[in-house]
């Protein structure tokens, strides 16, 4: 069956509803954007063609309220609800209430989202796909710890289920410290997430986080290339690439079927990205988790493609078959993300809420900025601190970096301090220029730099 | 109308040919400010200038929050101010016990609670010797850069 959407309410602030709003526009599309008290003044609500107050600024009452987000749906008759990413893009009891109120979820199923929704049931699906996993398993108690351990070796990771994006993550560097950082690690479970439960993982001392891009039309998926988004901070990408450079083609080729394996295996209709960590030193990859909704680093894909990632994902919800084969999607040079935030590097990545003054973006062919300001935007302190995301396209990585370098100089955001300097730094930096770094290159690179506020 | 970053590629063009450095368009709801930055490239400065109108959903709108008393303390105490603006916690976490509670002492290096600033948690420190005699926050609240989240005796 198909539906038509005619009438999107887009479910999300920033930089992606501005985003979405753009495709919107394109494709004849009226755009609602369902804003918090703190966003009904933002760039995104002057650009969308009508504005729902969601709730209070607090994102709990808000952006993060299932029942606030259907009610806002209903209220202006929108045919769909297009969450973004973050927030509630992966909330199965989101896209549950929508289908009971017969409103298109933007995203796929509730039991995708739901097979992949945590860490181990995600796990157990990779391995019935035939993806490799990083060597592990469950642990109820330090018995069962030591068992694993001795299956995997150390040093080895324990990890909450309910963790994510390095949250609830240990290292464990031999036996003697297994019984306490296993205790340690259930509480701080228990109370972080309201789920003990942990698992223990082989510990990758040189890992590149490389994921694949896949989209699904339930019966069908093609698979768009590779990002590197190994460049983080405490596990928060900063800069993310199209695509993967310096990986032999064999591994290039082999994550890639993988990826399908695992969207094929859930018969997997919308966006997705499996993400894979790449050793350095054994040449294998292993399945990470799987992100069931549109990425921050979605862009770079669309350069390298020439796809609208946004367009595709409506038209999958919509119902329609996919429009693609896997031979009609063809890579063309490189492209580079930098993700510009309101924080002070000088402070410790300090956040910077408050009011812009002035925005210059650099423009031109290859050049793209998402942002969510301009001059006079007000940067809440209530949400994430991203600003703005400069992407730049080039014929190889080479140059995709030198232009992404030129095009940093140009670009101005006044009024609050921005993580501008550390990407002028970062691009500047051999052993970055050189690709392929693993995902401790950053926190190396900048205990080596004295990066100064802007 | 909105311009779109084709649009804006579309005036590029146009621009490249001319000997122009410096185009400024002003449209109903935009201005846009095309400049030549020399050999590096160009720069667009955009402002959409359309005020939303904002529809209500069914539910109603919550009561807007009372402003925060004017930040006095008393002669001879000292106010504990936010390191940054940001939602105020007074646990570690949600069921945890106060980091500090009324009667207590405190040294300047003592953590008396949290602020959350964009998804990031940064302690508050007491910044003096004493007794904790008043909290002016609750747990949850939002403390503009100039709170006072709670006040000490110095000893």
């Amino acid at each position: 069956m198909t539906t038509r959407i005619r009438r999107l309410l887009i479910a999300n602030r920033g930089e992606i509803a501005a985003r979405v709003i753009r495709t919107c526009r394109r494709l004849g599309i009226e755009s609602v954007l369902a804003a918090s008290d703190a966003d009904t003044e933002s760039l995104p609500a002057r650009l969308a063609d009508r504005v729902v107050r969601l709730g209070p600024a607090n994102a709990a009452q808000s952006y993060l309220d299932p029942a606030a987000v259907v009610r806002a749906a209903q209220a202006v008759e929108a045919d769909a609800v297009h969450p973004g990413y973050g927030f509630l893009s992966e909330n199965p009891s989101l896209a549950r209430a929508c289908a009971t109120a017969g409103i298109v979820f933007v995203g796929p199923a509730p039991e995708s989202l739901e097979a992949v929704g945590d860490k181990l049931t995600a796990r157990s699906h990779a391995v019935a796909a035939g993806l490799p996993v990083v060597p592990g398993g469950e642990a109820a108690d330090l018995a069962g710890a030591q068992e694993v351990a001795a299956e995997v070796g150390y040093p080895l990771l324990v990890k909450a289920v309910g963790g994510g994006g390095g949250r609830g993550m240990k290292l464990v560097a031999g036996p003697d410290d297994l019984a306490h950082t296993l205790d340690l690690a259930v509480s701080e479970a228990a109370a972080a997430f309201g789920d003990p439960r942990v698992y223990l993982e082989r510990f990758v001392s040189s890992g590149r986080h490389v994921e694949v891009q896949i989209l699904g039309d339930g019966a069908r998926a093609v698979a768009l290339g590779d990002r590197d988004c190994s460049v983080q901070r405490r596990y928060q990408k900063l800069f993310e690439e199209a695509p993967a450079p310096l990986l032999p083609d064999a591994l290039r080729a082999e994550m890639a079927a993988a990826a399908l394996a695992l969207a094929e295996h859930l018969h997997y209709r919308g966006l997705g990205t499996v993400e894979l960590l790449v050793d350095r030193e054994r040449g294998s990859f292993y399945f990470l988790e799987m992100n069931a909704r549109i990425q921050v680093e979605h862009p770079v894909t669309e350069m390298v493609t020439g796809l609208d990632l946004v367009a595709e994902q409506l038209a999958v919800a919509e119902g329609l078959p996919l429009g693609l084969r896997q031979e009609d999607v063809v890579l063309t040079g490189h492209a580079v993300e930098c993700r510009i935030n309101a924080e002070d590097a000088a402070l410790g990545f300090r956040p910077s809420p408050g009011r812009i003054h002035r925005v210059v973006l650099p423009v031109g062919e290859g050049l793209r900025v998402d942002t969510h300001v301009q001059g006079g935007s007000v940067v809440p302190p209530y949400y994430d601190s991203l600003l703005a995301k400069l992407i730049v396209h080039g014929t190889d990585r080479d140059d995709a970096v030198a232009r992404a370098r030129a095009a940093l100089d140009l670009l101005r955001i006044e009024g609050v301090t921005t993580t501008v300097p550390v990407h002028r730094a970062l691009l500047a930096d051999p052993e970055f220029a050189a690709g392929g770094v693993d995902t401790t290159f950053f926190e190396r690179f900048l205990d080596s730099q004295l990066v100064g506020a802007r | 109308m909105e311009l779109t970053p084709d649009d804006v590629r579309d005036v590029l063009r146009a621009l490249d040919s001319s000997g122009l450095q410096e185009l400024h368009l002003e449209l109903a709801d935009l201005t846009l400010t095309v400049r030549r930055e020399g050999a590096a490239g160009w720069t667009a400065e955009q402002q959409v200038t359309r005020a939303p109108q904002v529809e209500q959903a069914a539910a109603p709108a919550a009561a807007a929050e009372a402003p925060a008393p004017a930040a006095e303390v008393g002669e001879g105490l000292v106010a504990v101010h936010p390191p940054l603006l940001g939602t105020f916690y007074r646990a570690p976490q949600p069921g945890a016990p106060p980091f500090v509670d009324i009667g207590d002492e405190v040294g300047t290096e003592t953590v008396v609670g949290i602020v959350e600033t964009m998804k990031m948690m940064t302690p508050v420190h007491a910044g003096v010797r004493g007794t904790v005699v008043e909290f002016r926050l609750g747990n949850g609240e939002f403390a503009d850069a100039d709170a006072v989240l709670l006040v000490v005796e110095p000893a």
